[in-house]
């Protein structure tokens, strides 16, 4: 990792001590603190408020279709890849109420629902997310037609993020460009070193704000030994990634393959259930749902995640555009890799594995894409 | 000091995704499952619009639907008539609504027919069905201003006679002398004395300049690709032909994902696109 010196300096450590007070001043300044938590055998974002919440000495074991928590040999807080959640939940929750109208005689007022005041301070976002939070800032935040629900969540929200010291298997971050080592878009960022028995986080803020925040922290300055020790986590990382992707001209080779005999082959195994799309941390896609009371005074209308592998998605009368599974996987593949580069500039990947591990059939991002392109060069 | 009268806050939200309330002004049965509504904005908006955009509309407690443009651009509240077929559940509850009922509009949406780039050219406007509809405010605003365009031909084919869109202004626009106008019907009874066979049968016989022209194209899917490929034989290039693409919607904004085709969205970079624009995505099935 590359750091340079005026960062260095401005490095400390904290003691786990020093990370309870950290939540805590999290808590003190309003926050709503949502980190990671063993729950219902896996590793999930809900809310905390003491370093006990976390999963210590907990791993987890992924491979395509495969999910475990597993214990670790040491007490690490931090000490494994990603769970099925991601932060796009509480940015971009699974539902959202737009709007509600009154119905008086013939009267109808319709009134927005005000965006969520609610701020969250994010515990443990490792930098595949923060690339993803990225994407999905270009996603609703594009202009005049800015999301006002995203905006106001994402713009009130505290970033603590965390260096990856452990790849699982399913992860490509260093393929993609977007990890183990977090660059940007954090308030604080932690890397955690655990040794010997002492238990430590090298510690550096990312903005005004995170530094106000740890300067009352219990701390020292982070000695030359520990930074070097924080580097050595992250390149450790880097070199045991689960899984590579060849990305550079990816955009390309999908859009000239459009009708590649592996999308068939992919079809025979995928169940279009759309799994890969719910845990993947940029998939956007919405639908919306108007609801009525009995007495038809008050109706209303939410928007709910939706997923491209349903038939609904494409639906026009007469029938679903994309009605194949071979097409369902191809748009989501196309869209993710490819047209999301023109779209907002930027791939819509971020290497985390997600869809691999919780595909219930095992379907591989990575090797659909290495299949593709292995198909020209036979 | 007197009371301060608390003064209702005219507040200019700009949120894409609210509906404003209009009210049914007038409905008018088309065909047998084809209605036409003029709406009117309860704050007495008129809704400028260009010639081939949408607007969502909304049946509070039903649903919402994108529902093309079909007014006359040059009138007022043109922008508020919709022809809408009912076919689903929105569509449908939008067509039984009585006059006076509530409407949320959002709109107008997306781009528009190439009304001003036509201008010095021939025209070709190749419909099929109830894709005349979204058309009607381009054949306005070409009649409007007749003399700017060169010859005008109107290609019209729908499925059976009884199924024929806005018969009493097609009439009307085959009484003018400045416009083909030419209308065929999939299958008919023996009644009919018009033309029978696909809309495309139709290109060859119509009077243009093929490298002088702007053609646009509106209809089901199929018909847009085998209309334009007619189009192309006859030597209109696709930097000159233009169409309208239908997807599922439902944010109108580019959020929402349902509508993309390639790296468009539709509801955004289109309805109406530039046939050379789309390239393979027309051929690619399932895309």
């Amino acid at each position: 990792m590359n750091i340079d010196r005026a960062r260095i300096t401005q490095m400390i450590t904290l003691e786990i001590s020093g990370l309870q007070a950290l939540l805590d001043a999290l808590a003190k300044r309003g926050y709503r603190v949502i980190g990671p938590k063993l729950r219902d055998q896996a590793i999930a974002y809900d809310d905390i408020s003491s370093v006990r919440d976390l999963p210590a000495g907990w791993t987890d074991e992924q491979e395509g279709g495969h999910y475990r928590v597993t214990r670790r040999s040491d007490d690490a807080l931090f000490g494994y890849a990603v769970g099925p959640h991601s932060w796009k939940r509480f940015l971009y929750p699974p539902i959202q109420q737009l709007w509600r109208a009154r119905h008086k005689g013939s009267a109808v007022s319709v009134t927005p629902v005000p965006p969520s005041a609610e701020r969250f301070a994010f515990f443990g976002v490792r930098a595949c997310e923060l690339h993803a939070i990225e994407i999905q800032d270009r996603v609703f935040m594009n202009g005049e037609l800015a999301d006002p629900h995203y905006k106001a969540r994402r713009e009130n929200a505290f970033v603590v993020a965390v260096n990856c010291g452990t790849a699982g298997g399913t992860c490509f971050c260093v393929s993609m460009n977007t990890g183990p080592g977090v660059k940007r878009g954090f308030d604080i960022a932690l890397t955690e070193l655990v040794e010997g028995g002492a238990h430590r986080f090298v510690v550096e803020a990312g903005s005004d704000k995170g530094r106000e925040v740890l300067a009352a922290l219990p701390q020292h300055a982070a000695k030359p030994e520990e930074i070097k020790a924080a580097e050595a986590v992250v390149a450790k990382t880097a070199s045991s990634m689960g899984r590579a992707m060849k990305a550079d001209d990816v955009r390309e080779v999908l859009m000239r393959n459009l009708d590649n005999p592996r999308w068939d082959h992919v079809a025979e195994r995928c169940m279009t259930c759309g799994n890969c799309t719910m845990v993947c941390p940029t998939c956007f896609c919405m639908t919306v749902e108007d609801s009525s009371d009995l007495e038809g005074l008050e109706t209303s209308r939410s928007r709910r995640w939706d997923s491209c592998f349903t038939m609904d998605h494409s639906y026009v009368h007469g029938g679903s555009v994309r009605g194949s599974a071979k097409a369902r996987y191809r748009q989501w593949l196309t869209h993710k890799l490819a047209t999301w580069v023109d779209q907002f500039g930027t791939s819509g990947c971020v290497g985390c594995g997600r869809c691999i591990t919780w595909c219930p059939v095992g379907i591989d991002i990575t090797e659909e894409v290495a299949a593709i392109r292995n198909s020209e060069s036979r | 000091m007197a009371p301060v009268t608390e003064k209702k806050a005219a507040v200019t939200v700009h949120d894409p995704m609210l509906p404003r309330v209009a009210r049914v002004r007038k409905r008018q049965r088309d065909l047998a499952d084809v209605w036409t509504l003029n709406l009117e904005m309860e704050d007495g908006e008129l809704l400028k619009f260009a010639p081939g955009q949408f607007n969502m509309l909304t049946v509070f407690g039903v649903g919402e639907v994108p529902i093309s443009i079909s007014g006359d651009p040059a009138e007022d509240g043109g922008g508020l008539v919709h022809t809408i077929r009912a076919v689903g559940t929105a569509s449908g509850a939008l067509t039984r609504l009585g006059l006076g009922a509530a409407v949320g509009v959002r709109g107008p949406f997306g781009t528009s027919w190439p009304v001003e780039e036509a201008k010095g050219n021939d025209v070709v406007i190749l419909a099929g069905g109830l894709g005349l509809a979204p058309l009607r405010p381009m054949i306005y605003s070409v009649l409007a201003n007749r003399r700017h365009y060169g010859r005008v031909a109107l290609l019209y084919g729908a499925r059976s006679p009884e199924e024929i869109l806005f018969r009493s202004e097609l009439e009307q626009w085959r009484r003018r002398l400045d416009i083909e106008l030419q209308v065929t019907v999939d299958h008919a009874e023996t009644d009919w004395y018009g033309s029978v066979g696909v809309v495309t049968t139709l290109v060859p016989r119509a009077t243009f300049d093929p490298h002088n022209t702007v053609a646009v194209v509106c209809g089901p899917e199929i018909m847009m690709r085998f209309g334009t490929a007619a189009l192309r034989k006859a030597g209109v290039p696709d930097q000159s032909m233009y169409l309208s693409m239908e997807r599922s919607m439902k944010c109108a904004v580019g959020l929402c994902g349902h509508c993309q085709l390639g790296s468009a969205f539709v509801c955004r970079d289109g309805p109406v696109f530039r046939s050379d624009q789309l390239g393979s995505l027309m051929t690619v099935k399932e895309l």
